[in-house]
């Protein structure tokens, strides 16, 4: 065989083992990235379109008032650093979740939000799916809507990457399922009468008509492991921050819908 | 939380009917539920709503478990004057809603 | 067997009904009007004592729900009557009866005073697939009513958190 051909041959292998490395890594393609709000029924999209009747925003408000309210300790309120939350929170909730060095650890939105109130308000924490925490949660994300998810796996980060990665793509529960199995593989299918969606996080915290109230992120991946029958871990355990790190650099580019209604 | 948000249009014509609506936070509990170790949560319902435009009734509900959590209504009501719409709203346990809204009159 | 009196009791109906029961309507389910008359209100014994003998007429009354609710805890659920109306003949109250609910009686609408627009927006829950019937009472007494039907599916996946 000649040099030239075996040069093809060999930047040929190697362009596939790229394309092979690049999509391991990234199992859906930018291009065909779609939010879960394009699975579902007409009513869940008529109801997360009107910012009126998106019962979310009752939370979004809530969040608001509680923003201006001083607590804890210092009795500082969260506009008392943080100004009017409308310009200064945007753009926050598409960073998380996030590694921070003060914690030597990624943090998402919630846990943050708990660490500004034991550590600047000196107030206890909120518990996770609290109303609370809830309200502030909605009302910050809220202010990143319309804006993509940007989260950042560079650094000290990678390591929860990796794990999230990891998790995402193990078998779970009696069911034996990985989230990949359905999220990646078989979206668009029905499993009995609903859609299987592309699994992003992009609309959360949101108001799920399964639970009749506004919930977080790390709930609806409790849920999804409820419903294969495996462990559910601890809201807030460090598992379930990774895997919404993961969740998140696979979602990038798609826009925050917070507070996002979905069944 | 809010108990409730209200919606109405920023000015409405005399004489003509306009849009209210109106969102509760309220679990509208059925009864039918249970808690993790099996014992029953109690129902808690909204049981009556009303709607009272400058002190007059034009509007109420009585509701059930059969309306969904945070339960959301939108009627039409008679624009008459400037003034406010005043909505109140019980509960199972008793437990007594109010909120209001201003609303203008062209 | 079908029972008399409902809609798929004429022959010609009979291959639509197979039809349906295949499973293969699901997919057609919003473009097929939602429609009943007076005679085809489902017997709910709530609506029967609220009627007292009486028997509302099939007109004016729009109810509005999903062909298939994307989940039961909340449906949509619209219902309007169609004007115009005089003192005698406006629309005092609106009530909704359940077929399948544990509880019949869903809510009922009052208006005490004239609005010249009689339309109501709220989210329903529905235990199960079933009709849903709203009765109109005019200030002279006359009843008008009409009925929808919704499937109600179980979510995928089981959540418990």
């Amino acid at each position: 065989m000649s040099s030239t051909a075996l040069r093809a041959i060999l930047v040929g292998v190697l362009s596939a083992h790229a394309v092979v490395a690049f999509a391991q890594e990234h199992t859906l393609p930018l291009p065909a990235l779609r939010s879960g709000i394009t699975f579902a029924g007409a009513d869940v999209r008529a109801m997360q379109s009107d910012d009126v009747s998106n019962p979310g925003f009752l939370w979004v408000e809530g969040g608001e008032k509680r923003w201006n309210t001083p607590a804890g300790a210092t009795g500082k309120s969260c506009a008392s650093c943080h100004g009017d939350g409308r310009s200064s929170m945007r753009g926050a909730a598409t960073r998380y979740p996030r590694y921070d060095d003060a914690v030597k650890g990624v943090e998402d939105l919630d846990a943050r939000i708990n660490r500004c109130r034991t550590d600047k308000q000196g107030a206890p924490p909120w518990a996770r799916e609290s109303e609370e925490l809830l309200a502030i949660s909605a009302y910050v994300a809220y202010q990143s809507r319309g804006l993509r998810l940007a989260v950042s796996i560079e650094g000290p980060a990678r390591e929860a990457f990796d794990r999230g990665n990891a998790f995402y793509h193990a078998r779970h529960g009696q069911m034996n399922l990985s989230c990949s199995q359905c999220h990646d593989q078989n979206w668009g299918k029905r499993l009995l009468a609903e859609n299987l969606s592309q699994g992003h996080g992009n609309a959360f915290p949101a108001y799920r008509l399964e639970w009749q109230a506004l919930g977080s992120l790390q709930r609806r991946i409790r849920a999804c492991l409820f419903g294969i029958r495996a462990d559910m871990p601890a809201p807030g355990a460090p598992e379930l921050t990774d895997v919404e790190l993961y969740l998140a650099w696979r979602a990038q580019g798609l826009p925050l819908e917070a507070p996002g209604v979905r069944r | 939380m809010p108990d409730a948000r209200i919606t109405v249009p920023a000015s409405v014509p005399r004489g003509k009917p306009f849009e209210v609506r109106v969102i509760v936070r309220h679990p509208m509990e059925t009864g039918y539920r249970t808690d993790e170790s099996g014992k029953s949560i109690p129902r808690n319902v909204i049981r009556s709503l009303t709607c009272r435009y400058n002190g007059e009734v034009v509007f109420s509900a009585r509701l059930s478990s059969g309306i969904a959590a945070n339960p959301y209504l939108r009627f039409f009501v008679t624009a008459k004057e400037s003034g406010q719409l005043a909505f109140e709203w019980v509960d199972d346990a008793g437990a007594r809603g109010t909120d209001g809204a201003t609303l203008t009159v062209a | 067997m079908t029972k008399p009196g409902s809609r798929f009791c004429s022959r010609t109906l009979k291959p639509r009904r197979r039809w349906l029961q295949s499973g293969a309507a699901l997919a057609l389910l919003p473009w097929i009007p939602g429609h009943a008359a007076a005679d085809e209100l489902p017997q709910i014994p709530a609506m029967t004592a609220f009627l007292a003998g009486r028997k509302p007429v099939s007109e004016r009354v729009r109810l509005t729900l999903p062909q298939l609710a994307d989940n039961g805890q909340t449906v949509p659920m619209k219902v309007s009557v169609d004007g115009p109306f005089t003192p005698a003949t406006r629309v005092t109250a609106i009530n909704l009866f359940s077929e399948a609910n544990p509880v019949p009686e869903m809510a009922q609408f009052d208006f005490p005073v004239y609005v010249e627009r009689i339309e109501v927006e709220s989210r329903v829950r529905l235990a199960a697939s079933q009709k849903i019937v709203a009765v109109a009472t005019l200030a002279d007494g006359a009843l008008l009513a009409s009925a929808a039907e919704v499937i109600v599916t179980i979510a995928g996946c089981m959540d418990g958190t």
